[in-house]
């Protein structure tokens, strides 16, 4: 079962897609959005778990010699968070602004003219 | 595009997707048993060459300090953008209706406000030598200013964080990043390098520049999140 943490992201990707796809109201599509953004976290902490090895914290006490999980991929991921947010707050002030001027956030009922 | 044509297209495309991720999957090292030789290095050196105990914190601030130069950018943008879309002449001179009734909630959370903003400082101050660090304890001061909304009024979250001196420390935080970057050049060192004497491992004072931008970063990130919460918050409160 050592594909189960990949498989995981991949299903929160597809669901949250399947979630975009489907949506019928915009803040529902930015949260789906940050859904499929979820997966990448998954992703990236997944590969660089090493079996058996603590957070690559090296306190009084820990001595190096016990190794830990990679560092680099926990950094990308806090990267990764700080985006999704900003992503997520940007679109959010846009759905604000669609509801101003269409009034409604239900996407099949958005046309061009209204906006 | 209908509906159900749209599903049909979805459940072909991502049956496609599924399988190929499946697939990709299978490809990467074993879970558990990842070899990447950048993440050994740098949790062998970081140590003695960074004086810090938080591996995660010396990539972050210095490592891959210029990456975080750019993510620190990006949240000011997006504040900015957020400002810009939503900012309006409002009339702030109505009353907003957002008292909270129940008086539990109102003493509950009131109480909260000053141990949120003190754990958020901790975890600022501490975050390169345990978990934590300036993004994610920025958050949690954050939260406990946004309690003064939650569990009190509108009018107090705002004027315990005036516009003007929130985006001062919006700018300051992402300006005292760059700034640390080019006092390194200034130095005789490269742009964002790590100049400043390194200090005693496991102590506040160690890690050079990394506690400088990790400051930075955390006034960052509060001042971002307070103003994202004040233009939505404004948009609720003073409708146009």
């Amino acid at each position: 079962m050592t594909l189960l943490p990949y498989l995981l992201a991949a299903w929160l990707f597809l669901v949250g897609l399947y979630g975009v796809v489907t949506s019928r109201h915009l803040v529902h599509l930015v949260i789906c959005l940050s859904v499929m953004q979820s997966a990448t976290y998954v992703l990236l902490l997944a590969i660089g778990y090493r079996s058996g090895k603590k957070a690559p914290i090296f306190t009084a006490g820990v001595p190096v010699k016990v190794g830990a999980v990679d560092p680099v991929v926990q950094a990308l991921t806090l990267t990764d968070v700080v985006v999704s947010v900003t992503g997520v707050a940007l679109l959010l002030a846009l759905v604000v602004e669609i509801w101003k001027r269409a009034g409604t956030v239900d996407p099949d009922r958005l046309r061009r003219k209204e906006l | 595009m209908s509906r159900n044509v749209r599903l049909g297209l979805f459940a072909a495309a991502g049956a496609m997707l599924a399988a190929l991720l499946v697939w990709g999957f299978t490809g990467l090292p074993a879970f558990g048993d990842f070899q990447g030789e950048y993440g050994w290095i740098l949790n062998d050196v970081a140590g003695h060459e960074r004086h810090v105990t938080n591996v995660v914190a010396s990539v972050v601030f210095d490592y891959r300090g210029f990456d975080t130069l750019g993510e620190e950018f990006i949240l000011f943008a997006a504040a900015i953008g957020v400002a810009l879309l939503l900012r309006e002449a409002r009339d702030d001179r109505e009353r907003p209706r957002d008292e909270v009734r129940s008086d539990a909630v109102r003493a509950v959370g009131l109480m909260l406000v000053g141990p949120t903003v003190v754990v958020g400082l901790y975890l600022v101050a501490h975050g390169y030598l345990t978990p934590g660090g300036g993004f994610q304890g920025g958050v949690a001061v954050a939260a406990g200013v946004v309690l003064l909304y939650a569990a009190g009024r509108y009018r107090a979250y705002s004027a315990a964080s005036p516009h003007g001196l929130v985006e001062l420390a919006e700018g300051a935080g992402a300006g005292a990043y760059a700034a640390v970057g080019v006092a390194a050049l200034f130095a005789g060192g490269l742009f964002l390098e790590n100049v400043v004497e390194l200090g005693t491992r496991g102590t506040l004072a160690s890690g050079g520049t990394i506690p400088i931008l990790n400051a930075a970063a955390g006034l960052e990130v509060t001042a971002a999140v307070v103003l994202l919460l004040h233009e939505f918050l404004e948009e609720v409160m003073y409708p146009a």
